[in-house]
């Protein structure tokens, strides 16, 4: 079987990829974004992993179905808090990332 | 398995990798939340090829749907000047090649525990098909939500009361006032809104012993609600009836719960007897309360008297 | 049978033509108006024929008209799409004054 292994390295890797967009973007909005595939990419791992025996393990796809939905919620609320910055504040950076323009 | 299979994956999973990559690279953030919605739909193609079509609709629905509208809301709303950010790639200084030294760290002993797993093992899915003559429904990935893992679904509807909540109290700007949707928008309203209330009534009710369940349903009932506001601009407001209609799953949820509590059973422990028809109520109520969290959560709260369209 | 199958296989086939030719007018034309008339024209036909293609391989009637609903829906979708997508480039054009 190397199907689920092909997809958890690729979950691996944007896990790694979004992690470190996350850390270095200055865009509020890139960092949601980055935030959400690093969300998929754990997801990846999990239910490439579910996929091994036969039939495949129904509780990781449960925690991932439940895990898009609280994506989804944290998703809305960072966007909300980014629209109130940017009308508030004019800028879509955090303060500390400002200086650089 | 055959190896036009084995280049399908393969090929996929470097999309999705490639695509990571570039809409974290792109400085149009307008062509990245685009391919962040192909990111979503192609995640869909792979978690079909993981034998997770329950998974495979939700993120068709959710991850990719109604995320990918939010974000693009947020885009016009932050308009031309807010949606650029610099190109990348970032000159390197040691915050960031230091990150970039622990996230590869991390990626490496990530890699090793997926290789280093044994092969047969199984994890959790023997319980699972052990208890699934007693969850009342033949769907795994449903019994596992509403019935194994009930009190874990439970709190995750709370958690989506708690964001409606907190977009409701940041979001008190003025609406910019969109333009009139025109009549082709009309058309395609009219004729899909009845189509996707009837897709998720048949989502919700197939949950039981096929893919599809209260979370899929509610997807695209909201996606439906979306298209319409999209096309004739409408104000959910917190008026108590919206706030009943949000809070009603989890009452219901609750109540059940309590219900089972007070005739002699455990919390959220469904008789196997009663299993079936308990878990269609839940998911029935749940439907339309994350239905309308998420339209909420796209149309937000709009200042009284402020930003009204015009006709 | 096999008479079937190669006739499924010679619509998918140039289904998927049509789909690659649609992909390329994505990438090489150089405005969005000229983009969208290779991605829909082409889309529905590419679509249109890998149906048809596929629903010579199906076991029953019903299935044949769960893809012809797919393909309906695809046809109405994209074209009502495709509209809107013009209608905000004009739009755009007339605020701006140039193409975006």
């Amino acid at each position: 079987m190397t199907t689920p292994i092909v997809y958890a390295s690729a979950g691996v890797a944007m896990l790694c990829i979004a992690l470190f967009g996350f850390l270095t973007a200055r865009h509020v909005l890139r960092r949601i974004l980055a935030l959400n595939i690093v969300g998929s990419g754990v997801f990846m791992m999990l239910v490439a992993l579910a996929a091994r025996p036969d039939p495949p393990d129904p509780i990781p796809h449960a925690l991932v179905m439940t895990g898009i939905v609280v994506g989804v919620c944290v998703t809305a609320l960072a966007l909300a808090l980014l629209r109130r910055m940017f009308a508030d504040e004019g800028s879509a950076r955090l303060p500390e990332d400002r200086e650089f323009g | 398995m055959t190896a036009d299979a084995a280049a399908l994956d393969i090929l996929l999973a470097v999309l999705l990798v490639f695509l990571v990559w570039r809409l974290l690279t792109l400085s149009d953030l307008f062509k990245a939340t685009i391919l962040f919605i192909v990111f979503g739909l192609l995640l869909s193609l792979a978690w079909v090829r993981l034998r997770a079509p329950d998974v495979a609709l939700a993120e068709a629905a959710i991850g990719s749907g109604v995320t990918g509208a939010l974000v693009l809301d947020a885009l016009r709303r932050l308009g031309a000047h807010g949606a650029v950010d610099e190109a990348r790639p970032l000159r390197l200084n040691l915050a960031r090649l230091s990150g970039g030294l622990l996230v590869a760290c991390l990626g490496a002993i990530l890699l090793w525990s997926v290789l280093s797993l044994p092969a047969g093992w199984r994890g959790l899915s023997a319980e699972a098909m052990a208890a699934m003559p007693h969850s009342g429904v033949t769907n795994p990935v449903t019994a596992s939500l509403l019935n194994f893992r009930s009190h874990d679904t439970l709190l995750e509807i709370a958690v989506l009361m708690l964001a409606v909540l907190g977009v409701w109290t940041l979001d008190a700007e003025p609406k910019p006032s969109a333009e009139p949707a025109g009549p082709i928008l009309d058309l395609l309203v009219r004729i899909l809104l009845p189509l996707m209330v009837v897709v998720a009534g048949y989502l919700l009710w197939a949950g039981g012993h096929a893919p599809g369940g209260a979370f899929q349903g509610a997807a695209v009932l909201a996606a439906g609600g979306i298209l319409l506001h999209l096309a004739r601009p409408f104000y959910l407001g917190n008026h108590v009836i919206i706030r009943l209609v949000i809070g009603f799953g989890f009452a219901v949820f609750l109540a059940i719960g309590v219900m089972l509590v007070v005739g002699g059973g455990r919390f959220l422990e469904f008789p196997s007897r009663h299993a079936g028809t308990l878990i269609l109520v839940v998911e029935a109520a749940a439907t339309i309360s994350i239905a309308l969290i998420l339209l909420a959560l796209f149309v937000g709260n709009v200042r009284e008297g402020a930003g009204r369209d015009a006709p | 049978m096999a008479v079937l199958d190669w006739l499924s296989m010679a619509l998918v086939g140039a289904g998927t033509l049509f789909f690659i030719a649609g992909s390329i007018g994505l990438l090489r034309l150089p405005d969005v108006m000229t983009r969208l008339h290779a991605l829909t024209k082409a889309d529905n036909v590419g679509l249109g024929l890998i149906v048809l293609g596929l629903s010579l391989q199906t076991s029953g009637p019903m299935e044949v008209v769960r893809l012809l609903l797919v393909w309906a829906l695809a046809l109405l979708t994209s074209s009502c799409a495709c509209y809107l997508v013009a209608h905000a480039t004009l739009q755009a054009r007339r605020e701006t004054g140039h193409d975006s």
